[in-house]
């Protein structure tokens, strides 16, 4: 009986599924007839049309077997669409296994360039990884914590990455020098961005702050005489080890590999500006992990929450506000600096709105405000188009298939679990009545 | 008995547009009573609210605010920020928890300015301080000691948004009250409550009010509340107060019950159970 049930459901659907494929491809022959089915061929007497039935035939025919594909597989997947068993399982072995994770992630990560067969490429990826880590952690901040969308979180990479290379240049001041003032110029501007901003929410502010993002972008493109404009700033100083370069000569004192009595080889710097960003990236972690602990950092969650009850316990939505724009400008200007100084040359064409909208996409992916998530959608993001470089064309096509099917089944990013700031009961697991 | 004035609000206006929603309305509430304010729907109660506590600007009127010992302040001059930090709290018609946040945490960041100033502003806390730390063991046990209280401290680690409602309203006046107000002002608190649930809020605000000796500034529906714990209650009818004065003298108010049953009913004051039919 039940067997003969499934049975006719199945028979059931296999007929809507047909008709629904069928419903498909018709569009598919309306809409491809005209983009696909003629060409334009020049001749001896001007233009000619070509038919090309062949393509418009297996265009129409994909369509169909997809659709149906798709369709088919729907009810499945409405089943358990948010509760993909491995996905789900994924999530909470992350949960519970936080601290060996973590853990293990950063052991891995420090033995990573000394590993026998990762070479300079893989290096020099790993770096551009952390940066994005790093980005990303520094606008789950805002973004995370505080729930303030910001699409132009590029403008304060922009304006560390110009800080410094325009100290380093034009002062030869050195990398840890202008460290903190990248930061704090950074720090500055993002309050200075943030203030006229702070009445707007959600889709308000995240135009306002893409279009703040153009703005320094356009400024530094054409006041040419603070920024070189579109030509950008070359010769900026590479970051040091106390004092030594890593070059084969130096001008004065020593450099790295005759300190250390080692033969030349430009694998040091890489490895060295590797280390330096992971450095940076925990000491982001760190901060943001410690500060989610404080009366800020719950009073930024508190007003991402309600800022009508903030207001009504005392909280300033004003300064609180601008804390979260601050800190997470400082450390966009943190990771600008050291992009300046690993790349040497920066232009207006580093720090374009796909940038901004990378970091986003990368909080949003990773769980907004989860730490760990954010490490994984940065590799992801960065990794995933480096993968796809044979098929380079597609690239993007995958890219957006990829964030399609994490928002179908992890709507809210990867790792989106939020544990609380403080526990009366740590030990006790939190059982959902 | 002394009761020393809390709250004094005089002429207080607030017009919206063309719309009077308050008309020159002045009425007191004072230290250690309840207060309640009551009136039919659209009477503008909730309005009086957003008035004291900052989230309108009156037209009209000054507001004053003073607390024994202190000197006095204008509310209506006031952001609604420094309005809670002068210790008027309040509570909302629709409530307004922090949702995706723990029980215990919606009290502790109740408790936000002085914690803030404990881990200076950020830096001791940063630097793992003793002096912030004991400043948050010490905000735990204030949240831990109102858990109890309003019986959630089995509740404390879960997430606000998946309690009960019943739960989420006491948590509501629980957050309030961990901010340390001289002024607690409740907006319909027993809205949505069943008959024990509403019962034992009466408890609680009596207990909160006589415990602390704070002033309530409450506005309900539930006449049972109403008359049953408040000290003073002030009528309002489009705006206007149509009435001031205990609980009893309100009941036998003709205005009071033409308001709420209409100019031609016939209702003997008397013969009617307060508050359930008029």
């Amino acid at each position: 009986m039940a067997n003969q049930s499934s049975l006719g459901l199945e028979k059931l659907r296999a007929s809507a599924v047909l008709k629904e494929a069928g419903l498909a491809s018709l569009v598919a022959l309306v809409l491809a007839l005209p983009l696909i089915g003629f060409r334009t061929v020049g001749g001896g007497d001007g233009l000619s049309f070509e038919f090309r039935w062949e393509a418009l035939v297996v265009s129409v025919v994909i369509v169909f077997l997809g659709r149906s594909l798709v369709t088919a597989m729907h009810g499945v997947w409405r089943l358990n669409r948010f509760s993909l068993p491995g996905f789900q399982r994924f999530g909470s072995v992350i949960e519970r296994r936080q601290v060996l994770l973590i853990l293990g992630i950063i052991v891995l990560a420090l033995l990573f360039p000394l590993m026998p067969e990762v070479d300079r490429r893989a290096v020099d990826l790993a770096t551009l990884v952390l940066i994005y880590v790093m980005l990303g952690w520094g606008l789950n901040i805002v973004v995370g914590l505080a729930g303030l969308l910001d699409l132009g979180y590029v403008a304060f990479y922009a304006v560390g990455a110009y800080t410094f290379a325009l100290l380093g240049t034009v002062y030869d001041w050195s990398f840890w020098g202008c460290l903190p003032i990248a930061g704090a110029v950074a720090a500055m501007f993002g309050i200075l961005l943030g203030y006229p901003v702070l009445r707007l929410r959600g889709d308000y502010l995240a135009i306002v702050t893409l279009g703040f993002g153009e703005i320094i972008r356009v400024v530094l493109t054409n006041w040419v005489a603070l920024s070189g404009g579109p030509n950008g700033i070359a010769g900026i100083p590479r970051p040091t080890l106390f004092g030594l370069e890593f070059t084969r000569r130096t001008r004065e004192g020593h450099s790295f590999h005759e300190y250390f009595d080692l033969p030349f080889s430009g694998d040091h710097r890489i490895i060295f500006l590797y280390y330096v960003i992971l450095i940076l990236a925990l000491i982001t972690n760190i901060f943001v992990l410690r500060i989610r602990k404080l009366p800020i950092g719950r009073a930024w969650e508190a007003l991402r929450e309600d800022e009508i009850a903030c207001r009504s316990l005392g909280i300033n939505p004003v300064n609180t506000k601008l804390s979260a724009f601050a800190l997470g400008a400082m450390f966009g200007g943190f990771a600008g600096a050291f992009f300046a100084s690993r790349n040497g040359f920066i232009s207006p064409e580093s720090f374009t709105f796909i940038e901004s909208a990378i970091v986003l996409s990368i909080v949003v992916l990773g769980g907004m405000g989860s730490q760990i998530g954010v490490v994984l959608a940065a590799a992801a993001i960065v990794l995933l188009p480096e993968a796809l470089r044979e098929f380079s064309e597609y690239r993007m096509l995958v890219f957006g298939l990829a964030m399609v099917l994490v928002m179908v089944w992890r709507p809210r990013g990867l790792l989106a679990h939020r544990r609380p700031t403080l526990m009366l009961n740590p030990s006790r697991p939190i059982a959902p009545k | 008995m002394t009761v020393s004035e809390l709250l004094r609000v005089e002429h207080l206006t607030m017009e919206f547009g063309g719309l009077v929603a308050i008309e020159d309305l002045s009425f007191s509430a004072a230290q250690g009573e309840i207060t309640a304010i009551i009136g039919p729907n659209g009477a503008g109660k909730t309005t009086v609210f957003n008035c004291l506590t900052g989230f309108y600007k009156p037209t009209v009127g000054r507001l004053t605010f003073s607390v024994l010992g202190r000197d006095p302040v204008y509310l209506e001059r006031m952001e609604g920020f420094r309005i809670a930090r002068a210790g008027v709290a309040r509570t909302f018609q629709n409530i307004r928890l922090f949702p995706a946040m723990s029980v215990l945490e919606n009290l502790i960041v109740a408790q936000h300015n002085e914690l803030m100033r404990a881990s200076l502003f950020s830096v001791a806390g940063l630097l793992g301080l003793s002096r912030y730390r004991d400043a948050e063991s010490g905000a735990v046990k204030f949240a831990s000691q109102w858990l109890e209280r309003i019986g959630l401290l089995p509740d404390a680690d879960r997430q606000a948004g998946e309690l009960p409602y019943g739960d989420q309203r006491r948590l509501e006046i629980a957050r309030a009250m961990c901010s340390k107000p001289t002024l607690l002002c409740l907006d319909e608190p027993a809205a949505g409550l069943n008959r024990n649930e509403s019962a034992a809020l009466n408890k609680l605000l009596r207990n909160i009010c006589d415990t602390y000796g704070i002033g309530i500034l409450l506005i309900e529906h539930d006449m049972s509340v109403v008359m049953n714990i408040s000290d003073h209650i002030v009528v309002l009818d489009y705006g206007k107060k149509i009435s001031d004065g205990s609980p009893v003298s309100v009941r036998h108010d003709p205005r009071v019950i033409r308001a709420y049953l209409g100019e031609e009913a016939e209702c003997d004051p008397g013969a009617v159970e307060p508050g359930l039919s008029c």
